[in-house]
């Protein structure tokens, strides 16, 4: 019988059982050489195959019909078997051959930026993503991926859910690198800025042995919101940032760093003359948009430390002090930031005048409430999760033999650690 | 600040006084003002008050600093200045004094070459003779006598303007002291010679080694050492602890320390320092009882005296103050009008004042700054007991532009130095007090973000290190 006739019915019939897909799965990968030499052949076969009953069979077939170069016209029909397949397949079985999975997602990615239509390819990615996570905490590869494609497709709402989940474990830190950088610009996209932040710091400080242009770029990103944001960059990175990242990033990231400080002097005229001498690096950079909102953001700050002084003031004195060109032009400022609810004031147009109020927030409100009792839920989870780690480390075989390693051995406080732990 | 009460209320109607007309207190504030004096600078007045080196210095010093177009001060501050030097041995300064001179003080005040030679003559050979007997002691052993070699030396060239050299000569017999007197004759010495020099590092730390000696200083002494404690401290920029210094000055200083600095100069600097550093207590307990016992009110004053008798130490010393501030009237004027809120007047005062004190060698490079802090005092205490502050009053109070006011209040608000906030449109100035609860609300549940956000990042990395750890461990033990 042909071997691939006999493989769709092993498939076929082997599906069912826990046991019998082990057994499935052993008979796959011998027999996966076979199924790469006869990928032309394989499209009938995929009609065979039901993906969510066969979700293990129908991947392998699967990864070697799409092994080969692939053409345009070829994309276009293989994308939708993929998709088809991301959205019907069963979760366990795939979990089984975790890296022919995400083998097979890349491709799709390559196969939507291919066709330049990098939105195909968002949804099915968000939820292979889903599938292939052990739980929400879990980081698979194809986290960054479908980051990407969002960054690309510009949606960004999409990348925003799947952001709001924690990530503590993680498989390649690689991948870690590609998530915190696209999430950030995710939420730079969406205005979050202090996600972003959060995003783009966790990049830069993360544990390297050397630097990468991950954290290059990261870093000059972080650099621009920081300025947005709090209006000021701490000069150096925080003491648990590795030692490669505290000694090399700044050199690769001068402009950014002389553009931080001439922020600090407040004068505007400066900042817009410093961003026009560099325009070209920002741009190579793509960064220019992020550098011309925080140009727009010293106004604010300006205009925000006048609401701490003053209680009115005249629309043209605004313009005076803050460095615009006329009164139209401080209205139009004030009435944004209004909008956003980045200040709480209201303008008096017959008299030109600006009057500032405070904080109406009274955190009397149910909403408050609930937000501060779900802040305490979540950091009391954060806590029990510490305690558990702590007490994991310390049963850990290889903390203990260090530990024991370096214990006096003559301590009668102490219990003598037996010999099987001192490697 | 219940004891105010009593003195409040004639100020209450003084402020609307203070921003209506300038001749509100009537007669009793044009008889003030005949009290300055700030104007005209009577050199020989202010010279007489001071001998030794420092005349020299500060005559030197106004000559130089008198401005361009104030020859006739310049000419009778260098002439004063050459009559000083010729009655001592200084050989340099009489050159330098010459060529300020220039000839143009006539033929008596030129170049005398002859002079010169005779006591750098006269120099050589004491020097020697010193030397010899120096020697000669040295050979003998005799602690007391290379003691006395030695001041002997340090004195030769203090006397000839080497003020290192005779530094290091008293500080020499530091080896050779046997009592406390010897001790404190070194360290006046050396503080002396410092402050000539202007090190006034060495001038704190010979002052405290003075004073740490067992046996109990003599009131001239002691007061002495804490006015060249206090010189240190202005020099450093310290104010509030150079006016602590001054004001614990004892007026038997008199006139024992004119080598140095007058008394004039105690009330003058510690008043100022005072002034511009205290807070309103501490002017209060520090100077100001005992100013106010000199005023007509007697209910007040018996009430005061009670006051007093349950005061602290400080109020000892307010006798002593008192003493200092009799000699400068201006000074007294000037710190009784800021504490009853004259501001506008004690402000004229501190202007006339001015020319006078950046011709003095101590305060010269602190006026400004010194004028700076009583000014901004005066706004801050302005403002403080009132909700809304009428900017029109204030300015007319401070005898200055809305406009004017309205920056330097801004630039005090930005500093937080005043709780406020401007209402640019009505001219008004409302307080503003900060609501706590709301604040307390923000910063907590910023630290929880806080917080929350650094013990995921901790978790993430201890997972990556881990990651890494493992992956090394896994190539070492392939």
């Amino acid at each position: 019988m042909d071997p691939l006739e006999a493989l769709v019915a092993q498939i076929q019939g082997l599906s069912s059982t826990p046991g019998d897909i082990a057994r499935l799965h052993i008979i796959l990968k011998q027999a996966d050489d076979s199924l790469r030499a006869e990928s032309t052949r394989l499209s009938p076969v995929l009609g065979q195959l039901a993906p969510s009953e066969h979700s293990l069979g129908f991947l392998y077939v699967l990864d070697a019909f799409t092994s080969g170069q692939i053409s345009k016209q070829q994309a276009e029909t293989s994308v939708p078997i993929i998709t088809g397949f991301i959205n019907a397949c069963n979760a366990e079985q795939i979990r089984l051959a975790p890296e022919k999975f995400v083998l097979v997602c890349k491709r799709l990615k390559d196969q939507v930026m291919m066709l330049e239509a990098p939105i195909r390819g968002a949804g099915p990615l968000l939820t292979a993503a889903r599938k292939l996570q052990l739980s929400t905490e879990h980081l698979t590869p194809l986290h960054s991926d479908f980051l990407m494609l969002c960054v690309l497709a510009k949606c960004y709402k999409t990348g925003l859910s799947i952001l709001e989940d924690d990530i503590f474990e993680v498989d390649q830190p690689r991948d870690l690198f590609l998530y915190c950088y696209y999430g950030g610009m995710i939420c730079i996209g969406l205005k979050r800025f202090q996600k972003a932040l959060d995003l783009l710091h966790n990049v830069v400080t993360a544990p390297m042995s050397t630097l990468n242009a991950i954290a290059v770029e990261a870093y000059k990103k972080y650099i621009l919101v920081s300025l947005i944001h709090h209006g000021q960059l701490s000069t150096s990175l925080p003491k648990y940032a590795s030692s490669v990242a505290q000694r090399s990033l700044k050199n690769f990231c001068q402009p950014y760093i002389e553009l931080a400080s001439s922020y600090g002097t407040e004068k505007i005229a400066e900042l817009e003359a410093y961003v026009q001498t560099n325009t070209e690096k920002f741009e190579n950079d793509n960064n220019l948009g992020l550098v011309k909102q925080v140009v727009l953001s010293m106004y604010k700050r300006n205009i925000q430390r006048l609401t701490q002084t003053y209680l009115t003031l005249s629309l043209q004195d605004i313009a005076n002090t803050v460095q615009l060109n006329s009164p139209k032009e401080a209205e139009m400022h004030v009435l944004q930031m209004i909008q956003d609810g980045e200040i709480y004031a209201t303008i008096n147009q017959r008299d030109g005048m600006v009057r500032f109020l405070e904080d109406p927030e009274q955190y009397k409100t149910c909403e408050m409430i609930e937000n501060i009792d779900s802040s305490i839920q979540r950091i009391m989870a954060l806590s029990r999760k510490l305690s558990a780690m702590d007490e994991q480390i310390s049963c850990d075989q290889l903390y203990l033999s260090k530990v024991g390693r370096e214990r006096q051995r003559y301590d009668f406080d102490d219990f003598d650690v037996p010999t099987k732990f001192n490697i | 600040m219940d004891a105010d009460d009593e003195s409040s209320n004639p100020m209450i109607d003084e402020i609307y006084a203070n921003g209506g007309s300038p001749e509100g207190g009537g007669g009793e504030k044009r008889s003030r003002r005949l009290i300055i004096s700030g104007d005209q600078f009577d050199i020989e007045a202010y010279a007489s008050l001071y001998s030794g080196r420092t005349k020299i210095a500060r005559l030197l010093f106004i000559a130089d600093h008198c401005g361009g177009d104030n020859s006739a001060m310049q000419l009778e501050a260098l002439r004063m200045a050459f009559d000083e030097i010729k009655k001592g041995e200084n050989t340099q300064l009489f050159r330098e004094v010459v060529n300020k001179i220039g000839g143009r003080l006539g033929p008596d005040y030129t170049m005398d070459v002859a002079w010169c030679e005779t006591v750098d003559r006269r120099a050589e050979q004491k020097k020697e003779k010193l030397d010899n007997e120096l020697n000669a002691y040295r050979t003998n052993l005799i602690k007391e006598s290379i003691r006395m070699g030695y001041n002997d030396f340090g004195d030769f060239y203090y006397a000839h303007g080497q003020l290192g050299e005779a530094f290091k000569s008293y500080v020499r017999t530091r080896d050779y002291c046997t009592t406390s007197k010897h001790i404190i004759h070194m360290c006046m010495s050396a503080i002396l010679v410092s402050i000539e020099m202007g090190q006034f590092t060495h001038v704190a730390s010979y002052v405290s080694k003075a004073e740490q000696t067992h046996e109990a200083l003599d009131q001239i002494t002691a007061a002495k050492l804490r006015c060249a404690a206090g010189l240190a401290n202005l020099v450093s920029k310290k104010y509030k602890l150079a006016a602590r210094k001054f004001l614990e000055t004892a007026p038997e200083l008199g006139s024992h320390y004119n080598e140095v600095i007058a008394p004039q100069d105690v009330a003058t600097y510690g008043g100022l320092c005072a002034l511009a550093t205290f807070d309103r207590t501490e002017l209060k307990a520090s100077t100001l009882t005992m100013i106010m016992l000199l005023n007509d009110d007697c209910e007040i004053s018996i009430v005061f005296l009670i006051l007093i008798l349950y005061l602290q130490a400080k109020v000892i010393d307010n006798i002593n103050f008192r003493n200092f501030l009799e000699l400068v009237p201006e000074v007294r004027e000037l710190i009784n009008d800021f504490y009853s809120s004259h501001y506008a007047s004690c402000l004229e005062y501190l202007a006339n004042l001015k020319a006078n004190l950046l011709l003095d060698i101590h305060l010269h490079d602190h006026v400004e700054t010194l004028y700076d802090q009583i000014r901004h005092k005066a706004l801050i205490q302005y403002t403080l007991p009132f909700v809304s502050v009428d900017l029109q009053m204030m300015a007319s109070a401070f005898k200055t532009t809305i406009t004017g006011l309205e920056k330097e209040l801004v630039a005090l608000i930005t500093d937080n130095q005043i709780q406020a906030r401007v209402d640019s449109h009505n001219k008004i100035l409302y307080a503003r007090h900060a609501d706590q609860r709301n604040a307390t609300f923000q910063r907590v549940l910023e630290t929880g973000r806080v917080f929350d956000r650094d013990v995921r990042s901790m978790l993430l990395r201890t997972n990556l290190i881990k990651y890494d750890y493992n992956a090394r461990s896994l190539s070492r033990k392939l």
